[in-house]
Order: C-alpha cells, then sequence, then structure tokens
C-alpha cells in the first residue's frame, strides 16, 4: 500500500487534487518527463499519471490530476492518511535534459502545467535560458505559478477569459515569444490536452523547431506488453508507456491519436454513472 | 494383458457448449472419482513406459496412476508433485497429445491414457483436502532474486525456497502468475488454481514484491548489489506483434494481449463492477492459431459477439493450437477462415475497423520450422467483414530488462541467450522459460525454472559464502 502523505485541492470546477504519495522505490528513480501507473482499490483500473514532483529524501511523488471519468473521481474521493493500493514506475523515457545555446520554451496547458514543471526545473538545472508559458481557461485553473517563475527565466501567464495574466491562448503567447525572439529559441515543450499539444506543433511546424509532446493515450499495463498505447509517429508505430511518453510533434499523426482516445467512450459514461450515483438518491438502479 | 476387456478412454465431462460460450466458468468440470479411477485401470503399467519420454519434467506417470486405480489419492498427488510442483495448471494446459499421451502406447492402437485429465483430477483432490504446509527448509543464508512470475518464476522460487534460500520474487504487474493470470482465460485455467499455487509459495516463505518493473524501478544490477547471490529472469515473451499491414493502428484493432489482459485479469467482463473496459463488436475477427488465437476467439464470444472467427494462413494441420481446445472452439460455434490472412484492415469514418482486406494461400514448400509455408493466391482478394480484430500472430522478448542489464548476451531472435541450465552470459544470472525460447508452453517453462533452480545451488554450493554479506 502507498500512503498519500498530502492532498491538496487545486481547483474545484472542474476538480484537480494534487497527491503527495509516498512511494521510495519511483522516487528513488523518477526524472522529469516519466510517469507512473496506479490502482486505487480491487475493482479499479491501472491508470497513468505523470510524475510533477519527487522528493528522493521522504520517498515521496507528487501527482496533480484532474477528475474527468470514473477513476480519477475514486482516486479524488481518497484522504490525506489513506493509501492507494497499487503504485509502479518510474515509466517511460525521461526527457532528454541538455544544454542548448538559444533559449527553450515550456509551455504547460491546463492540467499541463503539473509535468511541464520538472522539465522546466531539469532544463534549468542543465544551464539553460528556460521561458515559460502556462495558461488555463480561468484564473482558478492556474496552479504552481511560483514553482514554474522559480526555474524560468520569464514566465508567461494566460487564461483563455482573461481573468488572470495575459487573455488568450498559450499558443498566441508562443507565438509572440517566437517574433520577440527573432526565431532563436531551440527547442519547445508542449504539454496539455492533446487539442493543445496538435494546435501548437501545427503552429511551430513552419518554424522548424524541434517541438517536444508528452502523448496520453489510453494505458493498460504501462510496461510494453498490451500495445494500447499506440502512437504513429511518422511512419513508425510506437508504445507510447515504452518508447515516449515524447514524441516529435511534428510526426504525430493527431487525427489517429484522438480518434484512439475515444476508444472507451461509452463504457468510461456507464462506469461514470456508477460512481456518481453511488450513494443513491438518483433512483437510476 | 488383454486390451479388449479395458473401457475406452473417459470423457471429460463438460459444460454445455451453448450454456458455456455464455459464461466465464470453466469449461471441463474434471473427472470425479469413479471416471478417474476407471481411466487409471486403463493403463496398462508398461515395464518400459514410453509415456515418460513424452513429459519435459519427467513426471512419473505410470506411479502415479497406479496410485489413482487403487484409489490412493494422496500417495498419487505426491507422487505427481515430487517432479511438478504445479499440476493443477499443467493438467488442464499441457498440450498433452503431442507430450505424455502422444508416446502411450495405447494411442498406438487405441486411445492413449487421458494422463492430463488423472493428473488434473490428483491435484485438485489434493488441492480440496488442503494441501498441507510445507516444513521449514533449514536456512541456507544466502539471498536469491527472481524476476517474474510466470511458470518458469514460480518454478525456481519454489524450488530455491525449498533449498532454504532467501528468496524475493519481482513481479512487474500488480499480481503474481504471468500468463497464468492475464493471459489464459478463466474458462480455462481458473484464477483460484493460480492463486492456490501463488499461495503455496507465500507459505515456502517466498517474499513476492509486485508493482517492481526491473529495469525501471531496480536494475538486475542493484539487486546482485543488494547482496542477492544469483539472479533468475523469466520475464516471458510479453511483447505483442503486430502484422505490419495499413490500418492496424484503428480503433477496434487489439493485440491479443490487451484483449485477454482486460478480459483476465483486469476482470473487463466483470465490467462495470470492475472498472477496466472491455469490448467486442458483432463481428470478431482474430488473426492466428495459436493457444492465444482460440483462447481470444472464445473469450469474444463470451463477451457477447454474434461471431467470431479464426483467420489462419495455414490450414487446420497445421495450427499450433491445443487439439482440445479447437474442438472446444468448434462447440462453441466459433468459425475458422484457413489459409487467409489480412493484407489491410479499412476503417469507417471515425477510425473504427469495419472490414478486413484478405487474400487466399495454397500451401508451398516446407520453410523452416518445417511446416509448407503459405503462398498468396494471386487475384484471391475479398472482404471479410469485421468490427473487432484481435491480432493472436505471436509474441517476442520485452527488451527492458535486457537493454539495462550491462553484459547480458542476447541470440539472433533478441532472447536472452542461455545453456541448458540457463546460465548467462554474466556469472550468477539464469534466465529461462519463454525469454530464453520465445513463446513456447507453460510446462517448458516450468522445466527451465527448475533446472536453474538446481544449477543456481550448485552455484552457490561451490563458492560458499562468497557472494553473501
Ligand atoms: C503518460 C500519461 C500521463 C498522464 N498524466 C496525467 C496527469 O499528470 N494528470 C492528469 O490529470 N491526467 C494524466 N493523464 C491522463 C489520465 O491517465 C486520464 O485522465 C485517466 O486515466 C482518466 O481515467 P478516468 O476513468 O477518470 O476517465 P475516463 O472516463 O476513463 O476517461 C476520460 C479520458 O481519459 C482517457 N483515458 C481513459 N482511460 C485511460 C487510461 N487507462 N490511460 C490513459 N488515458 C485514459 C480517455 O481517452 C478519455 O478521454 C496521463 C495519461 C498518460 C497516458
Ligand atoms: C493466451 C495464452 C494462452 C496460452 N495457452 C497455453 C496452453 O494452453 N498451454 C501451454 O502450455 N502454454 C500456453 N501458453 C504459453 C505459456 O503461457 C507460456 O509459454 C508461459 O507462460 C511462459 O512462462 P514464463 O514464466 O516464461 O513467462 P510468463 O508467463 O510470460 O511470465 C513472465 C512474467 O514476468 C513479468 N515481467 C516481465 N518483464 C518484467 C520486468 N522487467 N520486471 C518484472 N517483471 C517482469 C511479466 O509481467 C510476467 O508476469 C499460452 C500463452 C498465452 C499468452
Ligand atoms: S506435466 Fe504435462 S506433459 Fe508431463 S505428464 Fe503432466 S500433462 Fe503430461
Ligand atoms: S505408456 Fe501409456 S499405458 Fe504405458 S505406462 Fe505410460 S500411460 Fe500407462
Ligand atoms: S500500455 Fe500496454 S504497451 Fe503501453
Amino acid at each position: 500500500m502507498f500512503p498519500i502523505v498530502r492532498k491538496e485541492v487545486i481547483a474545484t470546477n472542474p476538480a484537480v487534487k494534487l497527491f503527495e504519495v509516498k512511494a521510495p522505490l519511483v522516487a528513488a528513480k523518477a526524472k522529469a518527463g516519466q510517469f507512473f501507473i496506479l490502482r486505487c482499490n480491487e475493482q479499479g483500473e491501472r491508470i497513468p499519471l505523470t510524475i510533477a514532483d519527487y522528493n528522493r529524501q521522504a520517498g515521496t511523488v507528487t501527482t496533480i490530476f484532474q477528475e474527468v471519468g470514473a477513476s480519477t473521481k475514486i482516486l479524488g474521493k481518497l484522504n490525506e492518511g489513506e493509501a492507494i493500493l497499487d503504485f509502479v514506475g518510474p515509466l517511460g523515457l525521461p526527457s532528454e535534459i541538455k544544454k542548448h545555446p538559444d533559449p527553450v520554451v515550456c509551455v504547460g496547458g491546463g492540467i499541463g502545467i503539473a509535468p511541464v514543471f520538472p522539465i522546466a526545473r531539469a532544463l534549468k538545472e542543465a544551464g539553460n535560458y528556460v521561458i515559460g508559458i502556462i495558461g488555463a481557461k480561468n484564473k482558478d485553473l492556474i496552479f504552481w505559478e511560483d514553482r514554474m517563475r522559480a526555474v524560468c527565466d520569464e514566465l508567461i501567464v494566460c487564461t483563455d477569459d482573461g481573468s488572470y495574466g495575459r487573455r488568450g491562448f498559450v499558443t498566441d503567447a508562443l507565438k509572440d515569444v517566437y517574433t520577440q525572439r527573432e526565431g532563436r529559441i531551440n527547442q519547445i515543450w508542449a504539454i496539455g490536452p492533446m487539442i493543445m499539444m496538435r494546435v501548437i506543433s501545427n503552429t511551430t511546424r513552419p518554424w522548424e523547431v524541434k517541438t517536444i509532446v508528452s502523448m496520453n493515450p489510453i494505458m493498460l499495463d504501462g510496461t510494453g506488453m498490451c500495445g494500447a498505447c499506440r502512437v504513429l509517429v511518422g511512419k513508425e508505430t510506437k508504445f507510447a508507456c515504452v518508447d515516449g511518453p515524447e514524441f516529435d510533434g511534428h510526426l504525430i499523426d493527431w487525427d489517429l491519436a484522438m480518434k484512439r482516445a475515444l476508444i472507451f467512450k461509452r463504457e468510461e459514461q456507464r462506469a461514470l454513472a456508477v460512481v456518481e450515483c453511488q450513494g443513491g438518491g438518483c433512483g437510476c438502479h | 494383458m488383454s486390451l479388449k476387456g479395458r473401457p475406452p478412454r473417459q470423457e471429460m465431462p463438460c459444460q454445455d457448449p451453448q450454456v458455456r460460450r455464455n459464461n466465464f466458468n470453466e469449461v471441463a468440470l474434471g473427472y470425479q472419482e469413479k471416471l478417474a479411477v476407471a481411466e487409471a485401470t486403463r493403463c496398462l503399467q508398461c515395464k518400459k513406459p514410453q509415456c515418460l519420454a513424452g513429459c519435459p519434467v519427467e513426471v512419473p506417470i505410470p506411479e502415479f496412476i497406479k496410485a489413482v486405480a487403487e484409489g490412493d489419492f494422496a500417495q498419487a498427488a505426491q507422487i505427481v508433485k515430487s517432479k511438478n510442483s504445479l499440476p493443477a495448471i499443467c493438467g488442464r494446459v499441457c498440450p498433452q497429445e503431442t507430450q505424455c499421451e502422444a508416446e502411450c502406447v495405447l494411442g498406438k492402437k487405441f486411445e492413449p491414457v487421458a494422463i492430463g485429465r488423472l493428473e488434473r483430477f490428483v491435484a485438485d483432490w489434493e488441492m480440496d483436502k488442503g494441501v498441507e504446509k510445507p516444513a521449514p527448509a533449514p536456512k541456507k543464508g544466502q539471498k536469491v532474486a527472481v524476476i517474474g512470475s510466470g511458470p518458469a518464476g514460480l518454478t525456481c522460487a519454489a524450488d530455491l525456497a525449498k533449498l532454504g534460500y532467501a528468496v524475493t520474487l519481482y513481479e512487474a504487474l500488480h499480481v503474481p502468475g504471468g500468463v497464468l493470470m492475464y493471459g489464459i482465460p478463466e474458462f480455462r485455467l481458473p484464477k483460484a488454481v493460480v492463486q492456490a499455487e501463488i499461495d503455496y509459495l507465500r507459505q515456502l516463505g517466498v517474499d513476492i514484491q509486485v508493482d517492481i518493473v526491473i529495469g525501471k524501478g531496480k536494475t538486475v544490477q542493484e539487486i546482485l548489489d543488494d547482496g542477492y547471490a544469483a539472479v533468475f529472469l523469466g520475464t516471458g515473451a510479453g511483447l505483442p506483434r503486430f502484422m505490419g499491414v495499413p490500418g492496424e493502428n484503428l480503433c477496434g484493432v487489439f493485440s491479443a494481449n490487451e484483449f485477454l489482459t482486460r478480459t483476465n485479469l483486469m476482470k473487463g467482463y466483470r465490467f462495470p463492477e470492475y472498472f477496466t473496459p472491455v469490448i467486442v463488436g458483432r463481428r470478431v475477427a482474430v488473426l492466428g492459431g495459436g493457444n492465444v488465437a482460440m483462447d481470444a476467439a472464445r473469450t469474444a464470444l463470451r463477451l457477447g459477439a454474434a461471431e467470431s472467427t479464426i483467420v489462419y494462413r495455414r490450414s487446420a494441420k497445421e495450427m499450433p493450437a491445443r487439439a482440445e481446445e479447437v474442438e472446444h472452439a468448434h462447440a462453441e460455434g466459433v468459425q475458422f477462415q484457413y489459409l487467409t490472412s489480412p493484407v489491410e484492415m479499412l476503417g469507417d469514418e471515425n477510425g473504427w475497423v469495419k472490414a478486413l482486406k484478405c487474400l487466399r494461400y495454397e500451401l508451398g514448400e516446407p520453410d523452416a520450422s518445417g511446416r509448407r509455408r503459405p503462398v498468396p493466391i494471386p487475384g484471391s482478394e475479398f472482404i471479410l467483414e469485421a468490427d473487432t480484430v484481435v491480432v493472436a500472430i505471436g509474441s517476442g522478448a520485452n527488451p527492458m530488462v535486457i537493454k539495462t542489464t550491462k553484459g547480458l548476451a542476447v541470440n539472433k531472435h533478441g532472447n536472452i541467450a542461455a545453456d541448458d541450465d540457463g546460465q548467462t552470459s554474466i556469472p550468477g544470472v539464469y534466465a529461462g522459460g519463454d525469454i530464453v525460447t520465445g513463446a513456447a508452453t507453460v510446462i517448458l517453462a516450468m522445466g527451465a525454472g527448475k533446472k536453474s533452480a538446481q544449477a543456481i545451488d550448485r552455484y552457490l554450493t561451490a563458492q560458499p559464502g562468497e557472494k553473501t554479506q
């Protein structure tokens, strides 16, 4: 069992929560860009979440997740002091971190702010000039601004509705940075909803600036055993759990990736109904 | 002895095909005592028993069958277990018709003794009565790590524990058992049977650590540095192969590993009580002709598919699946398209598979495997409608441990290179089962685990204390 040592509610609409979990083996090896898989209880799904931070001394791993369906809602109900049944990692390949001659940009959209943070920190530690761009729908959904600011040389915060920072999408902020820097950007990391990563990849393709995205396809084992996580990169089929999750955004077949994310849509809705009517009162069974 | 007076081979009582195709309960119900004794009396108790040569782990077949015939089932169980630590499993899944039963002299003129069914009977009988708690072995004071908890790892761990070693068994998934748990379906190998074996391992004092991926959370080198005197790698052939035809990433196309893992390990057939979904459409096509393909095709029916079709590029004769499972599949209504293979998977506008474009084949000259090579017939293209496709054309070695272990030699198939004892290129590191042979059988994996346990014991006895802390 893996005890939850800290729980924070980051936002309530939609619900976004932070868990710090005691998992010494994972904490000992974790690197930026990697993820883990957890299972809440005997009936639970195996769900992948990114390692947003780790503390090797305390043996803990921090993750931030959004409640989107049954499994993340069940997870969100757990409290400090309770424990998670299974927790395996670190999985996937770490981000490739090296010193770039020109600035690098780290873009985190929505829940993607969490996974982009350790990458920005590692890039900074490697001596890079790091420009951070974080964005969300509104002010309530912006988190870790202070932590990002601490590891970025510049940080731009945006909200879709203008309730905080500059109004507009992270893509717009990125375009401005590119223009101001006269194209002198070595590499971009973009993590967030699939649609955001796709739009950013399409934006940067003509610039010929390498753009790394972190794919989050449906996964099962996370060890390369099932192929559920297949993504088409260039002409090659890759397993995101072992060959990724980071890939060159310019090479991803986004149409396919977005369709594959919907494979279990009907079942996900059924599962959600089961979770939401637990406690009864809705009269659905 | 006259053969004439002997009873015929006793049929295995089974669930009715029309009933069982709708449930996940075990298909073959097992012999009752009377049937078992009747079957056991068919054995001629040969002076030079041919059957022995057919069993990779040398189960003393005539001896245990004699005990069954005499009604001494406890004795029979002891005899089987002297050579085979997982008889309830082997009795169910060994390809007996090509192993022990293929050699039985009775089979030359009549039907062979149902050795596998008797083995299962004996093991189930013992399990029913409650297995005696093993006596603790005198401690050797050395630690050995076993990686992977399939039949190879389970057997190796059990044998090492019995020899007095402190054994830690590492498993990447959240449940030990390997393919026995995630691959082979409940209706063929009830998970409670596998669980009983794992409980037995715990009683032997084996420390089972799940949720640890070796090569990620820990490396083989770190395990050795932690004071383990030897390591056994039994990581299996878990890497699914795809066909490499266009359209293979369409929605609704699954590897057999994914399809079966969702169903078995994650209990998807009980969705939404269990939260992992598994889906089938109306028409399911399963590509391949082995045990994995049969399991997938039969699982599809149980999940509610109206039609389930095996698409295999050679003919019925070449199918590597166990004969009994092919029969069961037929009886349940699985259809077969032999000498057929897809060249493309066609999708609809939502990215879902809707059909396979297939070619017909004929058999040509024998290939390297000794089987006649399928040759496509030009112009034989046709469309096979399918809204779910399961790819079951084999699997390779997962490279995770290999890539992260310096100095570990591999063979030309990408499997770990090891000698007959399982010794790899690294002293103290042994390997066996599918990770060495490529996808094979439960009993061969067990045999390899057994041999390595003995070799590890010899290795550690030869240099006492040298590798301990
Ligand atoms: C490598 C990786 C890292 C991730 N990191 C984070 C993170 O840091 N924070 C976060 O909030 N989310 C993260 N996700 C997504 C998270 O795993 C899904 O939101 C979660 O599995 C949804 O489960 P659910 O039952 O609550 O929702 P569901 O109702 O099952 O599904 C909602 C959505 O999640 C996707 N999804 C469903 N099942 C899975 C699955 N087994 N694996 C992946 N996606 C699935 C579906 O495509 C669907 O769009 C990550 C996914 C991957 C693959
Ligand atoms: C669907 C199906 C049906 C089959 N039917 C039959 C049958 O009827 N009869 C028969 O004889 N054979 C059958 N087989 C074949 C048989 O199951 C295998 O040959 C046998 O299980 C191989 O045993 P193993 O111990 O080598 O590996 P596996 O059973 O594959 O076990 C390997 C274990 O190692 C774990 N592992 C892998 N990598 C790591 C890592 N890096 N760290 C930690 N753990 C790791 C895996 O999770 C797995 O649990 C079938 C196989 C399948 C898939
Ligand atoms: S272990 Fe398998 S091959 Fe050996 S006797 Fe038993 S069923 Fe036959
Ligand atoms: S060969 Fe057949 S008849 Fe002879 S001992 Fe073996 S099982 Fe009995
Ligand atoms: S999740 Fe199964 S192979 Fe990636």
